[in-house]
């Protein structure tokens, strides 16, 4: 441990600890721009500064480690006025009006601005080339704003692994950019939108659709409804002030209403029907190997998640395969919606508009995917941001905290606790074991609260072995078995996962969810996600799971209704016609 | 429509035996750690410039994100991501040749081979550069044409100079 003194106060760190890091121990706020928490720090926009006894200049916090002994003052004069002169030179660069910026409400250069008391632009420089990136379905890039604080670099290439943006050219020409500064259609993208739920400015952000669900609302020819995911729902109250972790599913969904959407509905149904068919499909791959004694591509990989898609498209095209061919619950909700829901309802499917609240960019890209339409119609319509939403209810007028509870509409509202936890990294592994044990043993899984417990928590890359015994008669081939899963999320923990694959470990089944944490942390959850606000929205997803009577998705009774009466048996022609779908290669 | 820059890119992307070279540059460095620059520097050694194809499949053979590797092409002025003409005319524009005529030297390129700075003539036999100074500033203004110095060149003889490499 060392010791050190800010501001005189005495302070205790792990040796090595930056200075920054000391400070935040005892609460004391340094201000910081280019820095992640968890990453290495850059020392590149040099807003952290402090003085430190004996030292000749300034020393970026973010970057210096403590040494014994050490005594650093954070407010200086000296330290205001550096401070300020590296904000006022960005904004002296910088080519945006907050006026009209889509960050407006949570840029951290205006808020710093604001903190150090820059009232006027002293500087006029030389603006930075804008230019407007919109060649993808999920983001819109502005280069104007940009700072090049690096964030997204970081994010891209160390969460992600994907590399799409880094520095190009030098000097005042550089910018953060895909290669060459072409438009992000050039290079591979998932589209997870970690970047832009980092970037501290406007520089990148998710693809309006605010302006499109509007419009579709405002059309009494069409009959709007809405979906929303799993990890919302956990999320959407830090947009109006409430802790993190605050489950605000009632005044959602009231909200949602008050907005003027025509039915509310929950993605967790079809998070519920996905649980049957790719449990289904899971054992029936294992069938195949085990008594048909055919080929079939195992560890099953979910494909709930799209960036995750996008990534092995582009990655490991070879395991295409392995993929689940169920489409995600978005998806699938979308293609039941203009269906079944536009049959019960009397309507065509091209009457009907679906719109999906998510937390995740990638949903955006997803949706235009051209394997997810039915005789040219789009499952889904429009996308929604976690973000946007948030930003919908305010231009409405809704007092969101004064809103009663409402419930989700018939026949896609209800849902179990294992849908819920689809939101939270190795949710959908748990929700897909509390069925396939109970199917294939006719017994309940026998763990406290029905929970895995080595597959949950924020560790990259996690594993859990399950042992079927006194199987079912129908089941038999499996007794015995062993059965090994594995989670991963963040792409950079995929790939590690992905290649102890591929050096011949053997595993059934493969979570993975594109964001940290899962979906819970997407890039279009509010801002700003770190571990800490990741653990708080886990746990309130569990708290929801834990508090339904309804906790396994065989046992939702709107889904044996669907089956009933509509889509015949889990894996038959229509749901495989309506649910499924297939991958391909994007090298 | 088929660009004419394309339309060259083209043709190198397609030739076996560049490929097999650039598939052997690759392999033997490959799997040493530092070697993305000298092997982009013999790519564009082979190439005469860094082709965006070649760019990609050291990129994906490498496991560096494409994006990466373009930034670090770009941070380095000696490298060129544009197919270059068969002949590489410099003009010096450091102080001493900038003062004694170069600047007017270099108008006088443009004129003639109908290019600007960093371009390649339609024909692809020239391409112009501007260089620093080459430290040969006693006989300034000076030009390089390939590897060959020339020194103390009159705006006046450019045509001349450019016709007699041609032939
Ligand atoms: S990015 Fe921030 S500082 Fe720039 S215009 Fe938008 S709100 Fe203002
Ligand atoms: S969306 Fe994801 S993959 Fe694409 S640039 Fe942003 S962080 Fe990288
Ligand atoms: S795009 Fe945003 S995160 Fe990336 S360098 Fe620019 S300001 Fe930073
Ligand atoms: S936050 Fe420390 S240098 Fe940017």
């Amino acid at each position: 441990m060392t010791t050190i003194y800010i501001n005189n106060q005495q302070v205790e760190v792990p040796e090595g600890s930056s200075i920054l890091e000391a400070a935040q121990q005892i609460g004391v706020k340094i201000p910081t721009l280019c820095h992640l928490i968890g990453h290495e720090a850059q020392g590149a926009c040099r807003v952290c500064v402090v003085e430190v006894e004996g030292a000749k200049n300034l020393v970026a916090s973010c970057a210096t480690p403590v040494a014994e002994g050490m005594k650093v003052t954070t407010n200086t004069k000296l330290v205001r006025q550096a401070r300020k002169f590296v904000v006022e030179m960005l904004l002296s660069e910088h080519d945006g009006d907050c006026k009209v910026c889509v960050r407006n409400e949570d840029c951290e250069l205006k808020q710093l601005a604001y903190e150090l008391g820059i009232t006027d632009l002293r500087f006029e420089g030389e603006k930075t080339h804008r230019f407007i990136d919109d060649s993808t379905p999920a983001l819109v890039r502005d280069s104007g704003k940009c700072i090049k604080c690096r964030r997204c670099v970081t994010v891209c290439c160390e969460v992600q692994g994907v590399g799409s943006l880094f520095p190009q050219k030098r000097g005042f020409q550089s910018t953060i950019s895909p290669a060459f500064n072409e438009d992000l259609s050039h290079v591979i993208c998932v589209q997870c939108g970690q970047c832009s739920a980092v970037c501290p400015v406007g520089a990148i952000v998710e693809k309006d659709h605010i302006s499109a669900v509007w419009k579709a609302l405002d059309d009494k020819s069409k009959h709007v409804i809405v979906q929303t995911a799993p990890a919302i729902r956990a999320a959407l109250g830090e947009c109006f002030g409430y802790e993190p972790g605050t489950l605000v599913t009632g005044k959602m969904v009231t909200s949602l209403r008050e907005l003027g959407f025509d039915a509310v509905f929950d993605t967790n149904f079809a998070a519920d029907l996905t649980i049957i068919e790719e449990g289904m499909e899971l054992l029936t791959r294992l069938k195949t190997i085990l008594v048909d004694k055919k080929e079939a591509a195992l560890p099953q990989f979910t494909s709930c998640s799209p960036g995750w898609i996008n990534f092995v498209e582009a990655f490991y095209p070879e395991m295409i395969d392995n993929l689940s061919t169920c489409k995600s619950p978005q998806q699938m909700f979308g293609a039941l919606a203009k269906t079944y829901y536009a049959n019960k309802i009397g309507k065509k499917p091209e009457e009907i508009i679906v719109v999906s609240v998510m937390p995740c960019t990638a949903k955006k890209f997803e949706a235009q995917r051209p394997e997810m339409t039915q005789n040219g119609i789009a499952d889904v319509d429009y996308v929604l941001t976690t973000r946007e939403l948030g930003k919908m209810i305010k231009q409405a007028g809704i007092i969101f905290r004064d809103l009663p509870d409402g419930i989700m509409d018939n026949p896609m509202g209800v849902s179990s606790g294992a849908a819920d936890i689809f939101a939270n990294t190795g949710g959908v592994m748990e929700a897909a074991i509390r069925t396939v044990y109970e199917l294939v043993t006719g017994r309940e899984l026998p763990t406290e609260h029905l929970h895995l417990e080595p597959l949950m928590g924020l560790e990259g890359v996690k594993i859990a072995t399950l042992k079927l015994t006194d199987t079912l008669a129908e089941w038999k081939f499996l007794e015995g078995v062993e059965v090994k899963v594995g989670v991963a999320h963040s792409l950079i923990n995929a790939r590690k996962l992905i290649e102890r694959v591929q050096k011949g470990e053997v595993f059934h089944f493969i979570e993975v969810m594109t964001c940290p944490g899962g979906c819970i942390g997407g890039g279009g959850q509010p801002r700003f996600t770190d571990d800490s606000v990741r653990l708080k929205r886990i746990s309130a997803i569990y708290k929801e799971d834990e508090g339904k009577k309804l906790r396994k998705s065989h046992e939702n009774l709107q889904i044996k209704q669907l089956y009933d009466e509509f889509l015949g048996k889990p894996l038959g022609e229509m749901a495989h016609h309506l649910l499924h779908t297939h991958y391909h290669s994007r090298n | 429509m088929i660009n004419e820059n394309s339309h060259t890119q083209y043709d190198v992307e397609t030739d076996e035996e560049l490929m097999n070279h650039l598939n052997n540059i690759i392999q033997e460095c490959k799997n040493k750690p530092g070697m993305l620059i000298p092997i982009l520097q013999q790519t564009q050694k082979l190439y005469g410039y860094l082709p965006e194809f070649a760019i990609r499949k050291i990129s994906t053979e490498l496991q560096i994100p494409f994006s990466e590797v373009a930034g670090i092409i770009g941070f380095y002025s000696f490298f060129s991501t544009k197919a270059k003409g068969k002949n590489v005319i410099r003009v010096c524009q450091g102080t001493a040749c900038y003062v004694r005529g170069g600047k007017d030297l270099l108008s006088a390129f443009k004129n003639v081979l109908k290019v600007g700075v960093g371009e390649t003539t339609k024909d692809k036999k020239f391409s112009l550069e501007v260089s620093r100074c080459f430290g040969a500033c006693g006989l300034a203004p000076v030009i390089t044409i390939n590897d060959e110095v020339i020194q103390r060149v009159k705006s006046s003889s450019v045509a001349e100079i450019v016709k007699s490499v041609e032939d």
